[in-house]
């Protein structure tokens, strides 16, 4: 159990304030915070490479608060992944076992052990300035790993990946988790990620720590506004994907079907940028959309951007502008159409 | 077609008119020496080479900058780590007085030299009892090119320290390094292009010191004040094999060096 109480420390015009956190043994902890809400440090404090001002960090009841990074025994992983460019690979992931009382056999071996879990175990002898960005990130965990750390940092670990090897990651980062059952706190910026990965999730803004709890908490009852805009404008439901009619597939909420384009099946979350929803007052004849009747339950006015909840059910975050706004005549209580592509559906 | 292209862009007004003055600049640096070691015989080099003197001389004042670039070392590289690293109050006056030695002219550093390690003042005194004399001595030619050489290796190693990522060293500390060992196993070997070509530079611009040294220690000879002496005693013709001389196995040294420091810096 990882126990961080209140926390606090500044660094240049930079501060955090009062962070309380407890990550339970073996749990996938998201932080979830804005670029630049200071995640990156937070992490850098627990692993004890940044200064604090005050506050307690405990790693199963041991207080490491005073102690030196190489003695908390915390596995850091950087977003660039910040591997040694003078090493290959083998004796990047070799490089915090060369520290311990352990023989030469011993060391290769957990080496590579965890270069096949990883699958990297073709890359051993190569440098990491040759290796791509998917490849790189696995060499970095495996470097983390390989210490046999009470607790595992992530530090934005998908978001240097382009899109494909991001999705192929993210899955692998949580089977990795279900078999080696590693305390992780992982952080990101990306709501999605969070709510796939994370068994609990805290939202970091403005200094503070602004919510703790399972995503279904977040994302169904922000306590504030400030959280509410990480997850409710982004429509997130969770569902179940099935086979659909001519190879399509179909997310059922409720009781509504969406056509989707995926490959995944089962019980997922899918998610729809309100931006791409498109409102009318008659509905749009196409059989490549989505377009669903509902109700106009709550409008949110942003100046030349206006929120509408539409309620289906489920209720939908939709975003029009004011000038579409007023020329459609909308007001709440009124029935709308909402269309969109099934490709404009993401399934994770 | 390709070449006939960057044929055409080569011959832009303004690249023409940058080639003809850059070209003025490296002849200007360049035949002077070039014609200085070609102006006496091969046969007269290999004389003056085998006589005790010269050799002697040359010897001396690779040894002597050697000895400074050791200690320059030792003392120069933490300081570059830290000025590579770390705010702190008066850092700007560091970096500029680092700098300082490049811009004194060397025989007023001799004089100021002389101010603190001449037996008259304090550590003089204390490096005397210690057995160590500077003036007239091989230790008054070592610290001499040690004030004027330093700046290169600081400022060299700084810049290399400072493109490593500091959060390489973090990753250490994570992975249980201690300080000590993240420096050697991390930035160490990633900033030694930079260190060693400093370090080349600093032994370099030791060996070529002569107004510091000049004013320090006139005997023994290093090669510099050597070359002077058989100038002002007799004339061009007996100063110019030694200058040659000089100028070559500092040539060779130098060339050598550098294409090691580069090899190492590209890998």
């Amino acid at each position: 159990m990882i126990e961080i109480k209140n926390l606090s420390l500044s660094l240049g015009g930079f501060f955090l304030e009062d962070i309380n956190l407890e990550v339970k043994d073996g749990e996938y902890f998201i932080l979830l915070g804005p670029t630049g809400a200071g995640k990156t440090v937070l992490l850098e404090a627990i692993a004890g490479l940044c200064p604090i001002k005050s506050g307690q960090i405990k790693v199963n009841n041991r207080d490491v608060t005073l102690l030196g990074p190489e003695k908390r025994n915390i596995g850091f992983a950087y977003q660039d992944h910040m591997l040694f460019p003078h090493l290959t690979v083998a004796m990047n992931i070799c490089f915090g076992l060369r520290h311990r009382d352990e023989s030469k056999r011993e060391i290769e071996a957990t080496a590579s052990r965890l270069a096949e879990l990883l699958g990297i175990s073709h890359l051993m002898n190569r440098k990491p300035d040759t290796l791509s960005g998917g490849e790189s990130q696995k060499v970095a965990l495996a470097r983390a790993l390989a210490i046999e750390p009470e607790l595992l940092l992530l530090d934005e670990p998908l978001s240097a990946l382009d899109p494909e090897t991001r999705e192929a990651t993210q899955r692998e980062l949580r089977q990795l988790h279900d078999q080696l059952k590693v305390t992780t706190i992982h952080v990101t910026h990306d709501f999605e990620e969070a709510v796939a990965l994370g068994d609990r999730i805290a939202v970091l803004g403005n200094s503070h720590i602004i919510q703790t709890g399972t995503p279904e908490q977040i994302f169904r009852s922000p306590n504030s506004e400030f959280v509410a805009r990480f997850a409710l404008a982004r429509n997130i439901f969770e569902g179940d994907v099935q086979d659909g009619r001519s190879g399509q597939a179909t997310f059922s909420v409720g009781g509504t079907k969406l056509a989707v384009v995926t490959d995944l099946r089962g019980q997922l979350h899918a998610t729809i940028r309100p931006e791409d929803i498109l409102i009318s007052r008659k509905p749009l004849a196409s059989s490549a959309l989505n377009s669903l009747s509902g109700t106009i339950t709550h409008m949110a006015d942003k100046g030349s951007i206006i929120y509408l909840t539409v309620s289906v059910p489920p209720d939908f975050s939709c975003l029009i502008t004011r000038r579409s706004y007023e020329e459609m005549g909308l007001r709440e209580g009124m029935t709308v159409y909402i269309t969109f592509k099934a490709s404009a559906v993401h399934i994770f | 077609m390709r070449s006939l292209t960057g044929m055409h862009l080569s011959m832009s007004p303004m690249k023409l008119v940058f080639i003809l003055l850059g070209s003025l600049i490296v002849l200007f640096i360049f035949v002077p020496l070039f014609k200085m070691m070609f102006s006496s015989s091969p046969a007269s080099l290999l004389d003056t080479l085998g006589e005790g003197e010269v050799a002697a001389s040359i010897l001396l004042t690779l040894y002597a900058a050697l000895l400074a670039t050791v200690i320059g070392f030792l003392l120069g590289i933490p300081l570059a780590y830290l000025l590579a690293r770390h705010e702190f109050p008066g850092k700007r006056l560091v970096e500029g007085l680092i700098d300082l030695p490049i811009v004194v002219p060397h025989s007023a550093v001799g004089i100021a030299l002389l101010f603190v390690f001449g037996q008259r003042f304090f550590f003089g005194k204390v490096f005397h009892a210690m057995g160590i004399d500077f003036v007239g001595e091989v230790a008054g030619i070592v610290i001499a090119m040690l004030f004027v050489s330093v700046p290169f290796l600081i400022n060299a190693a700084k810049e290399g320290f400072k493109k490593v990522d500091v959060r390489l060293e973090k990753v250490a500390r994570s992975l249980g390094a201690s300080p000590w060992q993240s420096f050697r196993r991390v930035t160490l070997p990633l900033a030694r292009g930079s260190i060693l070509s400093g370090t080349v530079m600093m032994w370099a611009r030791g060996i070529s010191e002569f107004g510091a040294v000049l004013i320090l220690t006139y005997n023994p000879m290093i090669a510099p004040i050597l070359v002077y002496e058989r100038f002002e005693t007799f004339g061009l013709d007996y100063a110019l094999p030694v200058a040659a001389v000089l100028v070559l196995v500092c040539l060779v040294i130098f060339v050598t060096l550098r294409a090691i420091a580069h090899r190492w810096e590209a890998k």
